[in-house]
């Protein structure tokens, strides 16, 4: 016999899964809420979009080629997620050189800073979100018009911002629903907002197909909405006029965005079902102290990332039941 | 607006005594006497933290080093002969001299000598492999290339050649500390005296299978033929479990056994060039 | 709702391409290779010399210290020399080389047939008969069975289980043995029951086997007591612990043997090894192995007599085909890649899996995305992302706290791993040296 035989460890089979294919995976799951931000905010979400994402690329690749000088990697997905992920968070009106500027820092800072893919802390998209707006505030709060509900050329504000404002005038919370539009309108994404957030339908669409091929758990989606539902739900449930219901919070202000995509990023989310809900959990209540009782109207941004920070902590704490842990007796 | 300022400044100060005065007891209540010998000997080591001395770090050998009644049998391999000496002056011992070593490795299994006969993938790690099976090659005794000598090693004083596929001791930046040895799960490596000018012959194989399954595995495998037992003027080597071996307190580097052996499995290092330049063969890793 | 375990497990596709071929029996080599140490616990002591003649059944091998096994002659020959012969890790091991003429048996073994039921013995005759028999573990882990049988003091055996499960892709041997030994295997189950001393067994069968079910089921009535439990198809319920989880609902301590709950588990293949014995008076000589790959012409299931070199049954099967870039010994999940056709069928061969040069060849290893994929599918509820990076730096006590240790390597982790990480590696790796630790702390 002259052919070489390869002789390796078991297990000798190997499952279908790979980064590639479950990075794509989660780009094909954000095409429905793409398309449909395309149709409320016409042309300029496709243009930030399409910059975030060459810029994304464009950064990794030069800081692989020239700073690293490891392997290339650069078209195994996550660079485009970061991309979407972050012009999902960014008004369609924003200045392309800020989206640039957002795109290196997500990149450059939140992720090749730490070592690539695998490595980084904290969603690399949400620290470049952050830090735009943390930089050009105005810009990054400043909405475009929906095509639907306001003639072009008009700018709004995000019903977030809208009821935010007019708690801090006074006004009761009935008056201000009036304002903000139905919440069948927030659910399909007939409102004011950044790119990607606004169409909560399609966005719950893209998690169902994630859960189907098994890219994420329910469980942290879940458990942010349950939270989210249960904290304003009780204020809400004390003092009706002056707490917004539980469906406003959860289908305004991007929420569903971050629970599904942002907060489910594997590489920042704890290891163990039960470091996913305790996860979920302080993410759901830091986004509603900052909603209610914080400066900015929306805090979802604000809440992962402070978890993330949680992550390696939950992780060495929360571990998994092992089998066989608990002897019975008898 | 002054009185800020004084206000301010009065504050800082008072604060910064009341804290010293903490610190200072602080000082005093927990301080723990220790040798100070413990820190001269320390600055004397090498600093390494090798554990070539086989305690934990330049600091644990310190520490026994004083403690201990004698010292002839500790050394920190790094440091050498010198060092060993100022810290038994130091602490009143005498020491042994002892000869310098280097780390050898006793495999010359390349693609050209030691033809593989299967395709390994998996972890580089050569135990992890060494658990698995016997190697890319027949033979299930020699080096099987994944480099856990070179990962051990703390002063970058082996490398994996690509083309022999073995690794290689650099000897200028070798000191003897002994992780590579440990590091091998085959045992390759061995630690030996550097000799006079850095001449030294060893037997670079550690096959323990009987000949024939050796020579097939590997052409310059030590078929344990007993010529070398039988020309060496110094009773130097002795033949076990199928192995010549040479000891090296007893080899006084006549290189009669290096021209008598059949599958030139025994090598000599850093000799000059023989008068008669019958064979040029063996000059394995000149570094 | 079938039953199944129920933390972790992963499904890799079945590819049971033999289910459907009949047990042929494969002819007897020119010369078998049986190797001492085919057997967990210490290698046997040869007994036979050179230019000994021996005959089918003829002991040639005894077992030396409490956890070791009998081996007998498979063939009837002259033995040509005892030497060391590469195992399946390539490493030499001694073994006893027989040169075979003709086919004779020992005389008190019973070729024929026809089904014995009765079972005259007590407890201790049959463990003694098994253990003089040389049965091991026929699942692939090849532990002693007699060892197995004798239960320790203080402890009781309460159900016996017969793993019938197969839940490695590919094989099939265990299924056909299902099929054609039904009886065989139920009469082989009660002597284990009465070895045992208990009243209740239960034979877990995998719902992708529903022609063993229902043929088990048609005949299942004449023997009251034992019980069919058809199981939900997944990776890894073979396994011991997550087979008893997965049919008495009960986990095995960490650290401890089934018994510990009072769960005995025997695979199908022993109960029909047990069944010959202890009846035919026949010693565990051959055993049916799959031989199976995509690339293979005739995927077939052989019976192949202990010590026939592999490429005698590659040979049977249509050769190596071109693609065949690796060869496993047992299945594709836990099998062992051997690196010569030279190695001989043993005791624990369950399968030989020829897989084609694509599937073979590892992929370049990525960073880990801390997707928990290993965490989710891990049957012991480990981390083995975790226990991955303890074994690359050197962590040992970091690994023992973290339960390296009741890691039974069924492979899912790397499995599963879409960065293509080394992960059973170094869990290996972290295994035995914690194992070395542990050992050495307890001395």
């Amino acid at each position: 016999m002259n052919q070489k035989l390869i002789v390796s460890l078991s297990p000798h089979e190997k499952g279908r899964d790979s980064v590639k294919s479950i990075m794509y995976g989660v780009i094909f799951s954000l095409i429905p809420a793409f398309i449909a931000s395309i149709y409320f905010f016409g042309l300029d979400a496709l243009i930030v979009t399409l910059t975030a994402i060459v810029t994304c690329l464009v950064v990794e690749y030069l800081i692989q080629k020239c700073l690293l000088k490891g392997p290339i990697t650069v078209f195994d997905g996550s660079a485009i997620i970061t991309g979407l992920l972050l012009a999902f968070n960014l008004p369609s009106s924003i200045p392309l050189w800020m989206v640039i500027a957002g795109s290196i820092v997500a990149i450059g800072v939140g992720k090749m800073s730490f070592g690539g893919l695998g490595k980084n802390p904290f969603n690399p998209a949400l620290v470049g979100r952050v830090f735009m707006l943390i930089s050009f505030p105005v810009a990054m709060t400043t909405w475009p018009a929906n095509r639907l509900t306001l003639p072009d050329g008009y700018t709004g504000a995000t019903p977030l911002s809208i009821a935010k404002e007019a708690i801090k005038n006074g006004e009761p919370v009935s008056q201000i629903i009036a304002k903000v539009g139905t919440s069948l309108n927030h659910f399909v994404g007939n409102m004011e907002g950044c790119i990607g957030e606004v169409s909560a339908l399609f966005l719950i669409l893209g998690g169902l197909y994630m859960l189907y091929r098994g890219i994420i758990t329910w469980h942290i989606p879940v458990f942010i909405f349950l939270t989210v539902f249960v904290f304003s739900g009780t204020l809400h449930w004390i003092n009706p006029d002056k707490y917004l219901s539980p469906e406003f919070h959860l289908l305004t202000g991007g929420l569903v965005l971050g629970a599904i995509y942002m907060a489910t990023d594997m590489v920042t989310s704890p290891m163990t079902t039960s470091g996913m809900i305790l996860f979920a959990i302080g993410i759901g209540v830091l986004t509603m102290i900052i909603r209610i009782w914080g400066a900015y109207p929306e805090g979802v941004s604000f809440a992962i990332l402070i978890m993330n920070a949680f992550v390696p902590l939950i992780n060495k704490n929360m571990k998994p039941k092992r089998f066989g842990e608990e002897v019975k007796n008898g | 607006m002054i009185s800020v300022l004084i206000f301010s400044a009065l504050t800082l100060v008072l604060l910064g005594v009341i804290a010293a005065i903490m610190l200072y007891f602080a000082a005093k209540k927990f301080k723990v006497y220790e040798d100070p010998r413990i820190d001269q000997v320390e600055a004397l080591l090498a600093g390494a933290n090798c554990g070539g001395c086989g305690f934990p770090g330049c600091r644990g050998f310190a520490e026994a080093l004083v403690k201990a009644d004698k010292i002839e049998d500790m050394n920190c391999p790094p440091a050498g002969n010198d060092t060993m000496k100022k810290i038994a002056e130091l602490l009143g011992h005498t020491v042994k001299v002892s000869d310098p070593m280097i780390a050898v490795v006793r495999c010359n299994g390349t693609p050209a000598n030691r033809p593989e006969t299967s395709i390994y993938q998996g972890a580089s790690n050569c135990k992890i492999k060494h658990s698995l099976y016997r190697g890319e090659t027949e033979c299930s005794y020699g080096c099987l290339g994944e480099g856990d000598c070179v990962a051990a090693c703390k002063f970058d004083a082996i490398y994996m050649d690509p083309s022999t596929r073995l690794p290689v001791i650099i000897e200028e930046k070798c000191v003897a500390c002994g992780a590579c040895v440990k590091a091998c799960p085959r045992s390759i490596i061995e630690m030996r005296k550097k000799g006079p000018k850095s001449r030294r012959i060893y037997v670079s194989c550690v096959n323990c299978d009987k000949g024939a399954v050796a020579k097939k595995a590997c052409s310059v495998a030590c078929i344990s033929c007993g010529k070398c037992v039988k020309v060496c003027p110094h009773d130097a080597i002795t033949i076990e479990n199928n192995l010549a071996y040479i000891d090296f307190n007893k080899c006084k580097l006549c290189r009669k056994c290096v021209e008598e052996c059949p599958t030139n499995a025994i090598v000599e290092l850093n000799f000059p060039p023989r008068k008669k330049a019958e064979e040029s063969e063996s000059a394995v890793e000149k570094n | 709702m079938l039953k199944t375990f129920s933390k972790g497990g992963v499904h890799p596709a079945e590819n049971k391409l033999s289910a459907n071929s009949p047990i042929e029996i494969l002819n007897i080599p020119e010369v078998v290779f049986i190797p001492v140490n085919q057997h967990l616990g210490a290698p046997a002591e040869i007994i036979v010399q050179k230019g000994d003649k021996v005959k089918v059944g003829t002991l040639i091998a005894k077992q030396t210290g409490y956890i070791s096994a009998n081996i007998h002659s498979s063939v009837s020959g002259t033995v040509q020399k005892i030497d060391d012969v590469p195992d399946t890790s390539g490493y030499n091991r001694k073994a006893v080389i027989i040169q075979v003429e003709g086919d004779e048996w020992e005389t008190n073994i019973d070729r024929t047939d026809k089904l014995v039921t009765e079972i005259p013995y007590t407890s201790t005759e049959i463990i003694q008969k098994i253990s003089e028999s040389g049965i091991v573990g026929l699942g692939g882990a090849t532990f002693p069975t007699h060892v197995k049988l004798s239960i320790p003091d203080g402890k009781k055996a309460e159900i016996l289980i017969i793993n019938g499960v197969e839940c490695e892709p590919y094989l099939t041997a265990d299924h056909r043995l299902m099929l054609e030994k039904t009886h065989e295997i139920l009469v082989g189950t009660k002597i284990l029951m009465k070895a045992l001393n208990v009243s209740r067994a239960a034979i877990g069968i995998e719902n992708n086997k529903p022609d063993a079910i229902k043929k088990f089921k048609s005949i299942i009535k004449d023997y009251p007591s034992i019980e069919i439990v058809p199981l939900k198809v997944k990776y890894p319920q073979g396994a011991e612990k997550q087979l008893i989880k997965a049919i008495i609902n009960r986990e095995v301590p960490s650290g401890k043997l089934p018994i510990e709950i009072g769960a005995v588990v025997q695979n199908v293949g022993t109960a029909y090894a047990v069944y010959e014995a202890i009846q035919k008076n026949k010693p565990l000589i051959e055993r049916v192995v799959t031989v199976t790959g995509k690339k293979v012409l005739k995927p077939s299931n052989l019976m192949v007599r202990i010590g026939t070199p592999i490429k005698n049954l590659i040979g049977y099967v249509g050769g190596l085909p071109e693609d065949g870039a690796k060869i496993v010994n047992g299945g594709p999940m836990m099998g062992k890649a051997i690196n010569s056709l030279d190695v001989p069928v043993t005791k624990g061969t369950s399968g030989i899996v020829v897989i084609p040069q694509k599937e073979a060849e590892r992929s370049e290893v990525l960073n880990c995305i801390r997707c928990a994929k290993c965490v989710s599918v891990c049957p012991m509820g480990l981390e083995p992302y975790l226990l991955m990076t303890y074994g690359e730096k050197q962590m040992w006590t970091e690994a023992e706290n973290d339960k390296v240790m009741d890691c039974i390597e069924c492979g899912s982790c790397s499995f599963i791993c879409p960065a293509y990480r080394p992960l059973l590696d170094y869990i290996r790796l972290s295994k035995t040296t914690v194992g070395k630790i542990i050992r050495s702390r307890k001395l």
